[in-house]
């Protein structure tokens, strides 16, 4: 059946067997092989993309249920060059096979939007208070996304350090 | 995955219309696809209930009323949650990952199937996946099990942390039938237990879509939601307490428990919440407590270390909450 989904801005219509997952769409049909697909089970996060701008595992969304929706990949975000994250993992080397990093860096980039927007996480002491993005508060949130090579000293370091760099810019 | 025929109808009457002849519904598809992918679930007609308007957060009575498809995200973020339900906020940010809430619905994380590692295995015999073919589980390898609920037949647990707190506190899911009278359940009403037919694990009709969830005014500003699991983030929880309590002059005026990790469904006990009622916390009342919620409980082995773990975790929530 026909979907037109809006993939890095651009509209694209395609005609998929319902059984086709967002996933498999992106790399299969449109060929942005960035998103990848690791458990396929929605546990790894390997494949996750900005759908309508929060992150999501594509691995377990129908494409035919995102009609009209806009879909943001790793290769959106690199886009008039290589986003602050995608800059900060290659300077902190937060990849070993870098299979993980697509998924990685686009759940990182929604997550510091929902630091932004207030969200508590788990390990919040406060539902109220701005959220510090501490260790713990990075662990938590980013506990959807698995490194087998266990990258995640790299990851932590590349992560914090566009936080801090977006709140100093905030107060500035 | 099994093919399968898909609708995307605009309103509620076009979605019983859609459904009228056998139907599975979907809309944050988290565990639904999952299913799918491994065919253990194998629907012949989907219909996408994603964009049916039911994605509100409203006043109701004092309360509040969610809508079905409400992701797990926004209601655990919602102000008014935060700071009126807040034992509603912590047990959905214990659930899952962040993406996963940014998808899931609160209807449909009612709906969730169990985790039994013999449900997922298709090889495996499982009276909830194929009635009649036995439990793999008993006998088996057992560990995140029900100790609380179960039959000779089944012992999968219900996995929702979401569930646990909307139990403690009273929470009815509005049902609107195929042909279009509403009704409102109480979460005791809605859950069934196994028994010899496992696989019916809810008392909803074909065609029964979940609308919304009232939370009326709740009894206690003191609630805690406190998850055990085996790592820090993102897995099931192997004991959960949702407590929500009201003091009044040093004693528990009033008091809802409910539990995770234990049951077949969602669990609350009226004798474990008559019992705390008008006592003076304190560490016999607790111990006692936890001796009334395990009366019956039957751990299969593997699961006898829920025992213990469930009333260390009642006794610390209700510290906590009475503190």
């Amino acid at each position: 059946m026909a979907v037109t989904i809006t993939v890095n801005g651009q509209d694209h219509t395609l005609d998929l067997d319902p059984r086709v997952t967002l996933l498999d769409a992106l790399r299969d049909h449109l060929h942005l092989t960035g998103s990848k697909k690791g458990c396929d089970h929605g546990q790894c996060g390997a494949c996750t993309v900005l759908l309508n701008g929060r992150r999501v595992n594509s691995c377990l969304c129908l494409a035919v249920m995102h009609d009209g929706d806009e879909v943001t990949t790793i290769e959106g975000l690199a886009e008039g060059g290589p986003s602050p994250l995608q800059e900060a993992f290659v300077a902190h080397d937060g990849m070993q096979c870098g299979y993980c990093t697509p998924g990685q860096i686009c759940s990182a980039t929604a997550m510091l939007d929902e630091v932004a927007a207030g969200w508590p996480s788990h390990v919040s002491a406060s539902l109220d208070c701005p959220v510090e993005l501490t260790h713990d508060e990075l662990a938590e949130r980013m506990s959807g996304n698995l490194c087998r090579c266990s990258c995640y000293p790299g990851i932590n370091a590349a992560i914090t350090e566009v936080a801090r760099r977006g709140k100093t810019e905030a107060t500035e | 995955m099994r093919p399968f025929d898909y609708q995307r109808p605009d309103d509620r009457d076009a979605a019983h219309a859609a459904a009228r002849d056998g139907a599975t519904f979907i809309a944050g598809g988290t565990n639904l696809v999952d299913l799918m992918k491994l065919e253990i679930m194998a629907p012949d007609r989907l219909v996408d209930v994603s964009r049916l308007g039911l994605d509100g957060i409203g006043d109701a009575d004092g309360g509040l009323r969610i809508g079905a498809t409400v992701t797990n995200s926004d209601l655990a973020a919602d102000p008014r949650v935060r700071r009126t339900y807040p034992v509603l906020s912590r047990a959905l940010l214990a659930g899952a990952s962040g993406q996963l809430r940014n998808k899931a619905t609160t209807a449909g994380n009612f709906l969730q199937r169990t985790r039994c590692p013999y449900f997922y295995d298709t090889d495996a015999a499982c009276n909830k996946r194929a009635p009649g073919t036995g439990c793999a589980a008993l006998g088996g390898e057992m560990r995140n099990h029900a100790i609380l609920g179960g039959s000779q037949h089944c012992v999968a647990l219900h996995p929702s942390d979401m569930a646990v707190a909307m139990r403690a506190l009273d929470a009815e899911v509005e049902v609107e039938a195929a042909d279009g009278t509403s009704r409102a359940l109480a979460l005791d009403d809605l859950y069934r237990l196994p028994g010899d037919t496992p696989h019916i694990e809810t008392s909803l009709a074909p065609g029964d879509l979940i609308t919304s969830v009232r939370l009326p005014v709740p009894l206690g500003e003191r609630q805690v939601y406190r998850k055990v699991r085996d790592r820090a983030s993102y897995a099931f929880a192997l004991v959960s307490v949702a407590a929500v309590v009201r003091m009044e002059g040093g004693r528990i005026a009033e008091a809802a428990l409910a539990f995770g990790g234990l049951g077949t469904r969602p669990w609350r006990d009226a004798e474990v919440d008559a019992l705390l009622a008008g006592e003076a916390p304190g560490e016999a009342l607790f111990d006692k407590a936890g001796e009334v919620l395990l009366r019956d409980a039957e751990p299969p082995e593997g699961t006898e270390f829920k025992l213990p773990l469930a009333r260390r975790v009642l006794k610390a929530v209700l510290t906590e909450a009475t503190r």
